[in-house]
């Protein structure tokens, strides 16, 4: 057993400082183990989402050591017992006590994507796709919501106003899986162009470095959204055929 | 006078809990029309149904023409040894399949045959190969699913918002209170019907699968105002457990391992599975490793490997071994696919998987065997409800998912349960509905028992004492695990109804610290009320059935007694007391008994 220092941040919307303690962690201790026997040896109020324990359920995010994290897949091994390390909330959303934030932006921006409209089934009332049509939208539904991906975003990160015209990486992803679903029969791109913001991302990746479950948020997502936006709004050809037979 | 003190909501129907069966709950009410509220405990899309991995059993009959629900119906109720509600079971295997073709109607993406339907897995007690699944991540795919589906009904969602417990009116429930975990400012909600979809209770034990929601609260709220439980001696050991590293134990290793092609191994590297094959399932069982490995790929001639026997009876094996001094290193017993299957194929099916034994205990499972042990997963019994519409004996209460009992019987197979969560999500959204229209009157909140409640809630700030809620918790965990799990004796029952006591004595002096916002020790020092009523109802009812059957193992009483077989041990409160009794299993139709080999 070797015993680490932790620094948490505690406190709410009003203030807070990072606290010290001292914790004993045993092999195969994950940093969200570390925060729950501080929680029950020395901090019995110190506030933490989580849920499954297991990386499936996204919510212990934090940033540790200033890295954007799910604290329940954060190894003990990764550290060294030399340095603190400093367990601290995601930065880009309102505190509300401790390591917990107030993500409801994500949900508000969920309710305004269209939903999933498929098209008639077969006439047995069921619906063929095949697998290889199906791969790409399956990456996107291993989404977890554990907002990281918001959370690094620096559209979101360093523009907090911009919460209202950006619906940020993990909204594209959604948006993708739609668009990319073989049975879906509505057009997400005007959404896209105009309320959702797609054009303030300028690829920068820094959602796809952190995703925990290792979707391709920018390379699979959002240049293929961002392709389809230029060819129905950008693409001087199709405005041409447009112009000229009136048709949108 | 209590609207004017308390943040108040008026619905017509409320649904506690948001996993599948609380999603799906309230969809269905808000489509027949009715001012629908769900409420949770955690954020939305965070319940328990995400974790769910291995899929959703439904006879589609996309890969065995064969399947049927008739087959489906058999299997569940020979899983459950016999104590399952007939009906439940009947309605549950009827509707499971056109339910998961519902869910692909809202968008989830199924894993394909080749001809482009939906591909199905082999699991536990399943004669076909019957879950839809997506790798090993399906509740995922369901909860999300639901959860998209869901935003745009019109749904009222109140997250992180805890439900103490149930408001009446007469003998008539009436509402709920709780508390916002943001602020812990008491919230009421009136209502005219409450669904409770709020899972289970796996935190009473130290080696669970369950996340820190399980602890309790809606089943004992729901005895509380006057409904019955049954079978709760049956709670579920799922066999294959991580055990290394110590602080993942007990996290879910989906039987989709076995499903796919494990095979379970002991130190000598045997495959002891095939030395635990009871009586009961000896016909349908392989007895030999060629048969099991034929069986694979030639269900027809072929009978199915032992390592897919129900849950009850691999978790009792693995325990057997272990015991006897053939387990792993860590306490456990091996759990091989790296040999038998290659390592695309293993990752491509079980992804998850895959990646948990990487990430948190540096096994990789394509090159090395898991190391796997029981861990306390799921309550097979519940609050007893009506089969076909989900009501519970308290007018207004309804009940569906792992919170209702009945469906499983003595033990629930795996797949079964996601099937379970939109059966009968939408059966109890469906008839709270009904019952909201066809109720004529109005309900009145009773001021004083708002009040008396909200004194409870407040009474760990205002108790003296040093205990820690958190070291209560864990020595209720021990006390569980090591008296009422897998095997159990009468003198260790009675042992931990002693140590119970004492816990619950020892709760009155715990003193919380800090103030009520977003603070976890207020809330689990009201957890622990639940979490020790559930702890004593599990341990008397398993006292009362002196016999072995399915997830319930009496080391003094080894064998099925098959006058136990005819009854459900059902828990009721009355004046705070709790009363166990023995009462007889809704008879089955003559048409559905013919189809069980002489009446087994």
């Amino acid at each position: 057993m070797v015993e680490f220092s932790f620094r948490v941040w505690r406190g709410d919307k009003k203030g807070g400082a990072f606290q010290e303690y001292r914790v004993p962690v045993e092999e195969g201790m994950v940093v969200l183990d570390v925060i729950h026997r501080i929680q029950a040896t020395q901090a019995n109020d110190l506030a933490v989402r989580w849920n499954c324990k297991a990386g499936k359920c996204g919510s212990c995010s934090a940033e540790v050591n200033g890295k954007p994290r799910l604290m329940c897949m954060a190894r003990m091994s990764l550290f060294s017992p030399d340095e603190p390390i400093t367990v601290a909330p995601m930065k880009t959303f309102p505190l509300i006590r401790d390591l917990v934030t107030d993500v409801s932006y994500n949900y508000e921006v969920a309710k305004q994507i269209p939903t999933f409209k498929p098209g008639p089934p077969e006439p047995d009332g069921t619906y063929r796709m095949m697998q290889e049509d199906i791969d790409r939208p399956q990456e996107f539904h291993k989404c977890i919501e554990c907002f990281l991906c918001q959370n690094v975003c620096h559209v979101i990160r360093d523009h907090p106003d911009k919460m209202r015209a950006f619906a940020g990486p993990r909204s594209f992803v959604r948006i993708a899986a739609l668009e990319m679903h073989p049975l879906d029969t509505h057009s997400r791109t005007e959404l896209l162009r105009a309320k959702a913001g797609l054009g303030f991302c300028n690829i920068t990746k820094c959602c796809t470095e952190v995703c925990p479950e290792h979707i391709h948020i920018t390379d699979n997502a959002i240049i293929p959204l961002k392709e389809r936006v230029v060819d129905e709004y950008y693409d001087p050809i199709a405005r041409l055929i447009k112009m000229v037979t009136g048709k949108r | 006078m209590t609207r004017d003190k308390y943040e108040t909501h008026d619905y017509d129907v409320i649904v506690i809990g948001a996993g599948g069966a609380g999603l799906r709950a309230a969809i269905e009410a808000s489509a027949h029309g009715v001012r629908t509220a769900l409420i949770c405990k955690s954020l939305l899309g965070k319940a328990h149904t995400v974790m769910a991995e291995g899929g959703i059993a439904a006879a589609l009959g996309n890969i065995y023409p064969e399947d049927n629900w008739r087959v489906h119906f058999r299997d569940t109720m020979r899983g459950g040894k016999m104590l399952n509600n007939w009906r439940m079971a009947q309605l549950h295997a009827q509707e499971a399949p056109a339910r998961v073709l519902e869910l692909e109607q809202w968008g989830a993406l199924f894993d394909r045959t080749k001809d482009g339907r939906i591909l199905q897995r082999d699991f536990g007690g399943h004669r076909y190969a019957r879950l839809a699944h997506v790798g090993d991540r399906t509740g995922l795919e369901m909860i999300r699913t639901l959860q998209q589906h869901a935003v745009h009904k019109g749904i009222d969602v109140f997250m992180e918002c805890t439900i103490f417990r149930l408001l009446k009116d007469g003998n008539r429930v009436a509402g709920a209170f709780g508390y916002w975990r943001e602020s812990g400012r008491f919230v009421v909600f009136t209502a005219k019907a409450v669904v409770l979809a709020t899972g289970g209770i796996g935190k009473a034990w130290k080696i669970t699968s369950n996340s820190w929601e399980y602890t309790a609260d809606g089943v004992t709220g729901a005895l509380e105002a006057g409904a019955e439980l049954i079978d709760m001696e049956c709670q579920q050991f799922h066999p294959t457990g991580m055990v290394w590293p110590p602080s993942v134990r007990g996290i879910l290793v989906t039987e989709g391992v076995r499903g796919d092609g494990g095979a379970l191994k002991n130190s000598r590297e045997e495959r002891f599975m095939f030395n635990y094959i009871p009586e009961f399932f000896r016909a349908e069982t392989a007895d030999t490793e060629a048969e099991a490995e034929r069986w694979y790929t030639d269900k027809k001639n072929n009978r199915r490997t032992p390592d897919l026997l129900p849950r009850d009876e691999v978790a009792r094996a693995i325990n057997a071994e272990v015991k006897a001094g053939r387990g792993s290193p860590h306490g456990g017993v091996f759990l091989d696919i790296a040999t038998r299957r290659d390592a695309e194929y293993i990752k491509r099916r079980l992804p998850s998987m895959y990646h948990q034994f990487k990430e948190l205990a540096d096994v990789d499972i394509t090159k090395e065997p898991m190391e796997v042990g029981p861990t306390a997963h799921y309550m097979n019994g519940g609050v007893r409800v009506d089969a076909d519409t989900a009501a519970t004996c308290v007018p207004g209460l309804f009940a569906a998912g792992e919170v209702a009992g009945g469906l499983h019987g003595a033990n629930r197979l795996g797949g079964n349960s996601l099937s379970d969560l939109v059966v009968f999500g939408r059966r109890a959204g469906l008839y709270a509905a009904e019952y909201v229209k066809n109720f004529p009157g109005s309900l009145t909140i009773d001021a004083g028992h708002v009040e008396t409640m909200a004194r409870q809630c407040l009474e760990p700030f205002e108790r003296s004492g040093t205990e820690n809620p958190y070291t209560i918790h864990q020595d209720l965990q021990e006390c569980m695990q090591g008296m009422v799990g897998i095997i159990r004796t009468e003198g260790e029952l009675k042992k931990a109804l002693g140590e119970i006591a004492v816990l619950r004595e020892r709760t009155r002096r715990s003193k919380i610290g800090g103030n009520r916002a977003y603070n976890p020790a207020w809330h689990l020092a009201l957890d622990l009320d639940s979490l020790l009523t559930v702890s004593e109802v599990v341990t008397r009812a398993a006292l009362e059935r002196r016999e072995s059957r399915g997830a319930q193992t009496r080391e003094d009483y080894p064998r099925m007694d098959p006058a136990f077989g005819k009854v459900n041990v059902v828990v009721r409160q009355a004046g705070g007391e709790i009363t166990v009794s023995q009462e007889p299993l809704p008879e089955m139709p003559e048409d559905l008994k013919a189809l069980f080999d002489g009446g087994k």
